[in-house]
């Protein structure tokens, strides 16, 4: 390598501390998957227009679905008004549309070249696919929080209590990571934004109507119900309808419910950490 | 600072680099020439450990890419061809991101960022949305993301696709000066002559994934026998035909879409 010249600027790589620049550490892995979720932020206070429109669809599925199924009294929730059955569902429902679209971002990225960079860089390819899982989470909490209000605006008996609302919280984060890399995982596979387009709706809808997130389990047929309980979504609804609601409570146990949901996120991530790297190709 | 043997990768039935052999000294601007669809990127992607490699070996930095490739990577940075700076965030987060994800140390963090700044002359466009650069100013601030590491090998694919001449000039220049100034070692892939002429001490012309020359663009030149030759010529004279910008539908609209971007 030749010699610097005199008076430029500091030579490379002989000052680098190499203990310090170890990524596979935890605490770097820790800085990366950050990092990646520093960016979504930041780029969502550039603009924030997106948290505006994505409340579009709550309000129709709340105000006016939930409104009109309150009043035919068609679907049994036991002690619970219809509305505030569902909202915990709508709430799912609109992490699970944020988390969808992480997938053709990871295609739009491609195209744009920002994933191979992402990918020459040297953080592991787990905390680059759980840096985006977390991204994820930084949308959708915001928008937590609009469902949250439209609920109480509608007159849904909101549980207001600190533990429950770190709870939903959390429950959003894991979901939010969950189908995020699940559809990471599907971008991977498919790599182009026409293919992908098809497996977004093919991805959410069954996973919404497959759930219990509109209407209970039990008046399910059959195969619906199987399907409907190894469903992740099932039970993210369920740990969000006991923590969210003042008269909620919990069909599957709080702990099975982010058992699963952390079990889903960790075998997903694994998934596409292996996957993720093709999308260079 | 970077080693081929019979590098080779194959895509289905076609092998788009074919038993290339390199080897490319530390301190030196090599530039790898040829046509779209020659193999320049897929040599790239492989020495940047972004494709493994069907048969043969590469060592980067002297690591081998494929059983350290997470080694290689902490060595090298890499300006895509597509431009994949971040519209949605401002120069200076852009490189903050970086400095993170390469794991820059805290204490130096804005140091090394505020030098890139300057070194590429984006300092006071740095805290302005990327989406209102000029395309120059993006590839500018392409090279502060490479350089903020500073890595001993910088992979530059395609540099200037999509500039105009002014733009290009400047993007030379900053290429020129981390050679000088950081001692790095350059490796860039052009279809640009002028670009190659101008920049790199020596050259590989690539052809259908083989190496059809290699040496200093003069020594090229007068190898065909006309030292007065344009590079141009050279590689007419060993790829047997005109260096045109061929490529796929997909090249192309990427290519498109790229130049779209930089206006």
């Amino acid at each position: 390598m030749k010699s610097p010249e005199p008076g430029a600027p500091s030579p490379d790589c002989a000052e680098r501390p190499p203990a310090a620049r170890e990524p596979g550490c935890p605490a770097g892995f820790l800085r990366q998957c950050t990092a990646l979720a520093e960016m979504e932020l930041r780029k969502l206070r550039h603009d924030p227009s997106e948290m505006l429109t994505r409340i579009i669809q709550p309000v129709l599925w709340l105000g006016v679905f939930g409104e009109v199924f309150t009043r035919v009294r068609a679907i049994p929730t036991g002690q619970l008004p219809y509305l505030d059955f569902m909202a915990p569902g709508v709430l799912a429902q609109s992490v699970l549309f944020i988390a969808i679209f992480y997938g053709i971002a990871a295609i739009w990225e491609r195209d744009l070249g920002i994933v191979h960079k992402l990918l020459v860089s040297p953080a592991s390819r787990a905390a680059l696919v759980l840096g985006k899982a977390l991204s994820a989470g930084v949308r959708a909490l915001p928008q937590g929080c609009m469902v949250y209000l439209l609920a109480w605006l509608l007159g849904v008996r909101i549980k207001w209590q600190a533990g429950a609302l770190v709870g939903v919280a959390a429950a959003i984060l894991l979901g939010a990571a969950a189908f995020s890399t699940l559809s990471l995982t599907a971008a991977c596979i498919v790599k182009t934004r026409e293919r992908f387009m098809g497996i977004g709706q093919a991805l959410t809808m069954p996973l919404f109507f497959a759930s219990n997130a509109v209407y209970p389990i039990s008046i399910m047929p059959g195969w619906l119900k199987t399907l409907a309980h190894i469903n992740p979504l099932t039970y993210e609804v369920d740990a969000m309808r006991a923590l969210m609601l003042a008269g909620g409570h919990s069909l599957y146990g709080l702990g099975p419910d982010f058992l699963v949901l952390t079990a889903a996120t960790v075998i997903l991530t694994a998934l596409a950490s292996r996957l993720y790297p093709n999308l260079a190709h | 600072m970077i080693e081929t043997s019979a590098l080779t990768r194959r895509f289905g039935g076609l092998t788009a680099v074919d038993g290339l052999d390199l080897s490319v000294g530390a301190g030196e601007v090599f530039g790898l020439l040829g046509p779209n669809g020659a193999g320049k990127t897929t040599v790239i992607k492989m020495l940047t450990t972004l494709l493994p490699p069907t048969s043969g070996e590469a060592r980067v930095a002297g690591l081998d890419v494929r059983r350290r490739a997470a080694r290689v990577r902490r060595e090298i940075g890499y300006v895509p061809q597509l431009v994949s700076v971040d519209g949605t965030l401002t120069g200076y987060e852009n490189l903050l991101i970086f400095a993170k994800l390469y794991a820059v140390p805290r204490s130096q963090r804005q140091a090394r960022i505020s030098e890139a700044l300057e070194f590429v002359g984006l300092e006071a466009a740095a805290q302005r949305l990327v989406r209102g650069y000029s395309g120059g100013m993006m590839r500018r601030l392409e090279i502060a993301l490479a350089m903020l590491h500073r890595p001993r090998v910088l992979f530059l694919d395609e540099p200037t696709a999509g500039l105009d001449p002014l733009a290009r000039q400047a993007v030379w220049q900053h290429v020129r000066s981390l050679a000088h100034e950081y001692g790095m070692t350059i490796f860039l892939t052009t279809h640009f002559m002028e670009e190659a002429d101008s920049l790199c001490g020596r050259v590989a012309i690539m052809n259908l994934g083989r190496v059809a020359a290699l040496g200093r663009p003069e020594d090229l030149k007068v190898s065909i026998g006309r030292p007065e030759a344009t590079l141009d010529e050279v590689f007419a004279h060993y790829t047997g035909h005109e260096l045109d910008n061929g490529g796929s539908y997909r090249e192309i609209s990427r290519t498109r879409r790229t130049i779209a971007r930089l206006r």
